[in-house]
């Protein structure tokens, strides 16, 4: 295999494996630009993936067949907006420690899907999926058509939902009240705008977001579901948003870097040269700590207020 | 506020988490068409009916400790260990690899040097995650959970590759597995006929000696104090960046040494899945046993009884083991949030004034007649 042929698979590769991460890591965009990190990403994304699975897995016939694709999207996005609203209801009217209960929704909702397989599943099993759906025309440019072009419907959304979440953050009045939120709270309230509805609005979009891209996962990716099938992801999107600086497009280009070194990881192992298969695997998580140590001092950028919960009633 | 109320508040608030977490749990439970009402008496009971089942609950307690009074040292200390996963995986390595190489050695020398390089391993696994949020400011969450994932692909590395068991490889099962620790560096087990270990004295010895280094050293008092609030502590002239490190490596050393007692204590060898998620229950039970020893001991025998019951819920009511992740995760969330409402003067004030409202406590009048 020529290296010119290598570089084009793995860049093809590259582009469909980022779109779970993209996802999740802009759903979690707009909780950390509203003061709330949600490290739960990772139970969430497992949810949706689970949920989404479900609906092929059961509806094999009737009027609804052959839409099963979109209900399952619809139920993990339905699924991540309700554990986005059990989180706000715990980190932003509870007001506890944002840390240690991401661990919890983690450990809840991984532990629900995971219960949930196990009883209504059991072992592995696969499902149809979503099918690749090449744009007319420009799938057939040379080289830059198979890259861009020729992947399933959700790839092509996933990154329009880069400009759109851009837009949304600094074009429109709400983005504007959410980076308020985020960043000063105390003038934010005093502006009128309420806290904890603009937190509650930013945590049900993430989660409903990071339900989808679990979704991704479980239906365009894999096309099947397994306990360990986010392994990490939603940890992943979690560091994406601080090497993206708190920006769509940075995030984008975060992602994009990770699926590049995992597309890179399983063309080594395809590819027949000898390494040992698990360190291929650990690349990601080690990427992801140097990323993190090296994007240092972007953290200055980041959102004021992140990881403080607000109370009106504090005197400062 | 009088005390009686504050009582009330605080019994109130507890009352309700515990409540919403047994909510989510049947919640769940009836979700998959088990009997809750059966499943929680199984879990309950069914451990302490027979001597062998009682002891496991304390096998299962002594990890838990261990892990627990980590964690509590690294979260005392304003840093959020979350991965104890990896770094028992680091002291079962470290221990059982010593074992092998040292295999002739007496056991009085044998025995200590594993456990101590368990230790090691673990505290050098913790110390990376440490050393990132000091000097880099690696949000340490991110690092271990990173870690652990790390952690994972080199214990199954070590495991099917370099030290695998001879045997496996010659019948052919390749089973990842390291050959049988010598009997030198075993554990005593503390009643024939049972898995319970000496390692259960250790852990409470270790309990004890965590109190002392957190309230009773200068150490711990700067660990603390670093944890409590660090611009105070930094001007007070404590190296907060130091001791978050100190805070890692005991985090780690203590997750290190659990997974060695796994080792030489229970299974004997390395084997695949021996943790089965003691890291992740660790920061339950340090949570519910209030981040301190006293806590933590009887926190971890609670939570012993809970995993055995788990297991044994799988075979009699047919619920996947994978509960019990549903429960931990519920009893940390209602943990958290019902801290904040037993912690937080703001919202006692508003419960004492919802209260007076429907006329159920005194006026603020009385209470202030009353004085201090």
């Amino acid at each position: 295999m020529s290296a010119g042929h290598m570089v084009y698979d793995i860049v093809s590769l590259g582009v469909p494996f980022s779109v779970a991460l993209l996802l999740a890591a802009l759903g979690e965009n707009f909780n950390q630009r509203a003061g709330v990190f949600n490290l739960g990403c990772d139970g969430v994304m497992s949810m949706g993936a689970f949920l989404a699975f479900l609906a092929p897995y059961f509806i094999r016939s009737g009027p609804i067949a052959p839409f099963t694709n979109l209900v399952g999207f619809a139920l993990a996005a339905a699924g991540g907006a309700l554990l986005g609203l059990l989180f706000a209801l715990v980190t932003v009217t509870f007001r506890a420690p944002q840390g240690i209960a991401g661990i919890g929704l983690q450990l809840l909702a991984g532990g629900v899907a995971g219960t949930a397989f196990r009883h209504f599943v059991g072992g592995v099993t696969g499902v149809g999926g979503v099918a690749t759906w090449p744009v007319p025309g420009l799938s057939r440019i040379p080289l830059l058509g198979g890259i861009l072009f020729d992947h399933n419907p959700v790839v092509y959304l996933a990154f329009l939902a880069v400009p759109a979440s851009s837009y949304l953050l600094h074009q429109t009045p709400w983005g504007l009240r959410l980076r308020a939120v985020g960043t000063h709270p105390r003038a934010a309230d005093t502006m009128g705008i309420s806290v904890p509805r603009v937190r509650y609005q930013a945590l049900v979009l993430g989660g409903a977001m990071a339900g989808i891209g679990g979704a991704y996962l479980s239906l365009c990716q894999a096309k099947m579901f397994a306990d360990d099938l986010v392994a990490g992801r939603g940890f992943i999107a979690v560091a994406l948003v601080y090497f993206g600086r708190w920006s769509p497009w940075g995030i984008m280009g975060g992602a994009l870097l990770f699926s590049l070194a995992q597309a890179f990881q399983l063309s080594i192992q395809v590819g027949g040269i000898h390494f040992p298969y698990e360190f291929a695997v650990m690349l990601p998580y080690v990427l992801v700590i140097l990323v993190l140590a090296l994007a240092r001092r972007s953290r200055k950028l980041g959102p004021a207020a992140l990881g403080r919960p607000y109370d009106r009633e504090v005197r400062v | 506020m009088s005390r009686w109320f504050r009582l009330l508040y605080a019994a109130t608030v507890i009352a309700i988490a515990a409540g919403a977490a047994v909510l989510a749990g049947t919640l769940v439970l009836t979700l998959i068409g088990a009997r809750p009402l059966a499943t929680f008496g199984v879990v309950f009971s069914g451990p302490l009916r027979d001597v062998f089942s009682a002891t496991e609950i304390l096998v299962r307690a002594v990890p838990l400790t261990l892990v627990a009074l980590g964690i509590a040292i690294s979260f005392r200390s304003g840093i959020l260990n979350i991965g104890a996963e990896g770094q028992i995986m680091m002291g079962i390595l470290g221990s059982s690899a010593l074992a092998l190489k040292l295999s002739g050695w007496p056991g009085f020398v044998l025995l200590p040097a594993c456990l101590a390089a368990g230790a090691l391993a673990g505290a050098a696994w913790g110390g990376i995650a440490g050393f990132l949020r000091a000097r880099f400011d690696v949000n340490e969450i991110l690092s271990t959970v990173m870690l652990n994932y790390i952690a994972g692909q080199l214990y199954t590395f070590l495991l099917r590759g370099p030290m695998i068991d001879p045997a496996e490889l010659m019948t052919g099962s390749g089973t990842p597995q390291s050959m049988r620790i010598p009997r030198a560096a075993w554990l005593d087990r503390l009643v024939p006929g049972t898995r319970l270990h000496s390692g259960l004295l250790l852990a409470l010895a270790l309990a004890f000696l965590t109190w002392l280094l957190l309230w009773r050293t200068t150490l711990g008092y700067r660990m603390r104090a670093a944890g409590a609030g660090r611009k105070a502590a930094r001007y007070a002239g404590v190296r907060v960046e130091r001791s978050l490190v100190v805070a890692m490596l005991f985090a780690g050393g203590f997750a290190g040494l659990a997974g060695a007692v796994e080792v030489l204590g229970v299974h004997h060898r390395a084997i695949e899945a021996i943790s089965s998620g003691y890291g992740f229950a660790g920061i339950v039970v340090a949570l519910f046993g209030g981040l301190h020893p006293a806590g933590i001991v009887p926190a971890a025998a609670f939570f012993g009884l809970l995993l055995v019951g788990a297991d044994m819920t799988q075979r009699a009511e047919g619920v996947p083991a994978n509960m019990i992740l549903v429960l931990q995760g519920a009893i940390i969330l209602a943990i958290v949030s019902a801290n904040m409402y037993l912690n937080n003067p703001y919202a006692q004030e508003r419960a004492a004034r919802f209260f007076r409202r429907l006329g159920l406590a005194r006026s603020p009048a009385a209470s202030a007649e009353e004085g201090p």
